[in-house]
């Protein structure tokens, strides 16, 4: 296949799965609308009931196939082969497929299915906003990023984005089954706060580990190479380290008594908004960023009308292929 | 049971203030509060929270250049701002205060906990409580063994397990404990926190970051030492003793562009060709510089990071002499297309000091607006395919070379006036490669010679990397430790009842916050379940 028809056929495979994930969402939707009115210790006898969370689930687990193969072929499309988290739109598109991802390989070995209707409906939600808001240009990497750090930083930064963003879904839970006195629906099915808690602890525990390797290793060692510093305090690394900083809090408040439980809950929350925010809002209020993905990125620094006394060395804005993607 | 589950650090938290204390008690209360866990908490947020504004505002050290421009728009902000170094907020005071006494936090929270640890790996297993069932986790079989059967067998199959077991003379239960690495694992972490700020401080401090911009060929090289650097910045320890004595020059670029397909116009590989000696007199070596690829030389490192045009031009004045000669930087206004602004001066020519300030098109041509009608001029591609400048003339005061107050990338008007043309428009030489043009007024003629490149190179020292890196490696395996090694003992106890059976009781304990009783519950299970089959193999 040609890279145009590798193009077409990954964003054919973004909407199919999309298509597969909406209707895995509508599987769950049902299965919820039947037991809205049934208590919650009483079994789902059902047939209809049961078939709908199943289909769900297997709907789910190929959707993240198609999904994969989305994403393999928007690398192949580009010019030359590439890892396919270039620009935002990829990485929203990768940082999804680990969502769900890490959902059906969860739902393998912990009793986590009831999670199902929120973890889709955020996939289903962030592709279309991928779909319909980020600019999707297929490029080739710049120079700066032609490195192999860029796969090792970038797979883990996405994996643990996904595996903050689960936990977070998880807090969310926590915080409102917490106050819940509901009997019946879907709440009443969700586990108990503790568990959630624990859970949710689990996902981070896994995510903190790795976004330290993306972000306090493998991020300064590529910036090192590409720009001559491991640490540039450049928005992007600021905010991540802002992320790194929020997750100890959480790790520290779970182990703090007068901490526990509410308020942990909440400062992984907090954690979920930087990282959120450092995807996608930095890039509306920094234009230094080192990162940028958008127009922002290669910036013009105009030298016309700037008073005389600039350093020479800060007039020279242009970097060598300085637009840069990934996280 | 409560105490039981109690980590070494949990005592240490935050207490209100006591009512009466001496100095003492109060140097001692102020102590444990800094090194309460709760404290290292808030720290935390702070330093969180404080990092934020040097995302949203201009940074000194980053982009000076934009915080100029932020100065002139906001001349009234730009005072207070100064004032709260908010310009510099990752060395400022505040910042620093916060993770000083986050660190000191943490040598106080880490040193004590170290002790406790010491002690606490060297300690047997602590003896079995009196009512295993009250625990958390426990379950009990009866069995027609006898206790001591059971607890060698329960000692073997726990050992195997990998726990460390201790069964004291005369008692009836075992106990045993594993997991001491969670610990060891959170003051590696901890620890190397204190590592990795270690390495960073030792890099600023005794490192630099140099610049400079050289043209192509062995007459623009460019040796290792202060005079040679476009801009330098020193660490305040820097030493100049420490400059490795290498020297290199660029003996050709390359960019690759694209030519085909949606991508076209795109720049692809860059490479600056190196010939480099590693101190004088030896032998030169050579080396293909490209982003992603520094040049290390000892423990100092080269780095391509700009590139661009410099059209060589040669001013004569009107007296015919040579005032102005060889290549000017111009620098990129677009990243894409490579049109480049820049200024000659030449102070020296007479009649008149003349400047010439303009673009640099690599491949001109005129643009069309939208109803196809020529417009203004510009670059398609930032290859030079098409090269020319095209410059204004200015007559006056353009800026002796008088160091500081003038830059040689910017034409200070204030002095100067633009030459125009009779019908009033402004004078405009453009040159393609190899024209020369005759300035108005006998000024003198500008001859556009053809093209040279430029790169921008920065060289770096930055001495505790590695340490850093170490630490944060370091710090990485320290924190899988503390988070996925699940601390926790076991008991098992058995003791003949009435009726002649035994009862065996066995009780597990998490001692880490994240332990999950349902795994607990497996454990115990498994347990039994070899002791089971331990029993079967030995009849
Ligand atoms: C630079 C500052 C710090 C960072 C980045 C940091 C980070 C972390 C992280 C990620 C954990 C989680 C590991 C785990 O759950 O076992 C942790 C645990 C812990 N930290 Fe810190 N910490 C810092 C400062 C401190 C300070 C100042 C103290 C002392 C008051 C402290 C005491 C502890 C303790 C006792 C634990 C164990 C909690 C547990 O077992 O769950 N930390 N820290």
């Amino acid at each position: 296949m040609t890279d145009a028809q590798w193009e077409v056929f990954s964003y054919e495979g973004v909407i199919g799965a999309a298509v597969l994930y909406f209707l895995a969402m509508l599987a769950y939707f049902f299965e919820l609308a039947s037991l809205r009115s049934v208590p919650a210790g009483e079994d789902v006898d059902s047939h209809r009931t049961a078939m709908a969370r199943r289909l769900a689930l297997v709907l789910t687990v190929f959707a993240v196939a198609v999904h994969l193969v989305a994403l393999v072929a928007r690398g192949l499309a580009a010019d030359p082969n590439r890892v396919p988290w270039g620009n935002m739109y990829e990485f929203t598109v990768a940082g999804t497929f680990v969502v769900a991802l890490i959902f059906v390989l969860a739902t393998l070995r912990v009793d986590i299915e009831w999670l199902g209707p929120l973890v889709i409906t955020f996939v289903v939600a962030a592709l279309m906003a991928a779909f319909l808001g980020l600019d999707d240009t297929l490029l080739p990497l710049p120079d700066a990023l032609n490195s192999p750090w860029l796969v090792i930083h970038v797979v883990s930064a996405v994996i643990s984005t996904g595996a903050f963003t689960l936990g977070a879904l998880l807090s969310v839970l926590y915080l409102v089954k917490q106050r819940s006195t509901a009997t019946t629906g879907y709440l009443a099915r969700v586990p108990e706060p503790k568990v959630l808690d624990r859970l949710s602890y689990r996902m981070h525990a896994f995510g903190f580990p790795v976004w330290t390797f993306a972000v306090l290793i493998t991020g300064p060692i590529w910036a090192h190479q590409a720009w001559g510093a491991y640490w540039n305090w450049d928005p992007k690394e600021v905010w991540a380290f802002i992320t790194w900083v929020v997750y100890a809090a959480y790790l520290h408040a779970r182990a703090t008594a007068g901490w526990r439980g509410r308020n942990a809950a909440v400062l992984a929350l907090v954690g979920a908004a930087t990282l959120w925010f450092n995807f996608i809002g930095i890039n509306f209020f920094s234009s230094t960023s080192q990162h940028s993905y958008a127009e922002g990125a290669a910036e013009v620094r105009s030298v016309v009308g700037v008073a005389a006394t600039v350093e020479p060395a800060q007039e020279v804005g242009v970097v060598v292929g300085s637009d840069h993607a990934g996280a | 049971m409560t105490d039981l589950q109690q980590r070494p650090s949990d005592d240490r938290q935050a207490t209100p203030l006591p009512a009466d204390l001496d100095a003492r008690g109060l140097v001692r209360w102020s102590w444990r509060q800094l090194t309460s866990m709760r404290t290292a908490l808030v720290l935390l947020l702070l330093l969180a929270l404080a990092a934020i504004p040097g995302s949203v505002i201009p940074q000194e050290d980053i982009d000076s250049l934009a915080v100029s421009q932020w100065r002139e728009d906001h001349p009234r902000l730009a005072p207070i701002w100064d004032r709260l170094d908010l310009f510099s907020v990752y060395g400022s005071a505040w910042f620093s205060a916060i993770y000083i006494l986050l660190m000191i936090s943490l040598v106080g929270c880490i040193v004590p906990r170290l002790l406790v640890y010491a002690r606490a790996v060297r300690a047997r297993p602590p003896r079995a409580p009196r009512h295993l069932s009250r625990l958390p986790q426990s379950t009990s079989y009866v069995t027609t063994d006898a206790p001591d059967v059971v607890l060698a067998r329960a000692a073997r199959v726990i050992r195997r397990r990998r726990f460390r077991v201790e069964w004291p003379e005369g008692t009836d239960a075992v106990a045993a404990e594993r997991g001491h690495l969670r610990e060891a694992g959170n003051l590696l972490f901890h620890l190397s926190v204190i590592i990795v700020l270690v390495g960073v401080a030792v890099g600023s401090l005794f490192g630099y970051k140099g610049g400079v911009i050289l043209f192509n060929g062995e007459e623009f090289g460019f040796s290792n030492n202060l005079t040679q650097y476009d801009e330098f910045a020193p660490g305040n320890l820097f030493d100049p003793a420490v400059m490795e004595p290498f020297s290199f020059e660029i003996t050709d670029f390359d960019v690759e562009w694209v030519t085909e397909g949606e991508r076209a116009g795109m720049a692809r590989e860059f490479v600056a060709h190196l010939d480099y000696t590693t101190e004088p007199g030896a032998e030169p070596r050579e080396y293909d510089l490209k982003v992603n690829h520094p040049l290390t030389i000892g423990g100092t490192d080269v780095f391509l990071i700009g590139h661009g045009y410099a059209p060589v031009v040669t001013v004569r004045d009107g007296d015919g002499n040579v005032v102005q000669s060889g290549p000017t930087v111009f620098l990129p206004t677009n990243a894409q297309t490579f049109e480049s602004f820049g200024v000659i001066k030449a102070p020296d020519a007479q009649p008149e000091q003349i400047a010439l300030e303009g673009t640099f098109y690599p491949t001109f041509a005129m643009g069309r607006d939208a109803e196809g009608n020529l417009s203004m001029p510009a670059s398609i591609w930032g290859d030079a395919l098409e090269p020319l400048v095209s410059l204004g003339l200015w007559t006056g005061d353009v800026g002796l070379d008088d160091g500081a107050s003038s830059s040689v990338y910017v034409l200070d008007k204030s002095k100067a006036t633009q030459v125009v043309k009779d019908n009033g428009q402004p004078f405009r030489a453009d040159l393609r490669p190899g024209d020369t043009v005759e300035l108005p007024d006998g000024l003198g003629s500008v001859t556009f010679e053809g093209l040279q490149r430029w790169n921008k190179i920065q060289i770096s020292r930055s001495p505790g990397k590695v340490v850093a890196l170490t630490g944060v490696v370091l710090a990485l395996l320290g924190l899988l430790a503390s988070l996925f090694v699940r601390p926790r003992r076991l008991w098992v106890r058995a003791r003949r009842q009435d009726d002649g059976t035994t009862l065996v009781e066995l009780a597990r304990l998490d001692r880490s916050s994240a332990g999950d009783p349902e795994d607990g519950a497996a454990e115990l299970a498994d347990i039994v379940a070899a002791l089971e089959a331990e029993k079967e193999e030995q009849s």
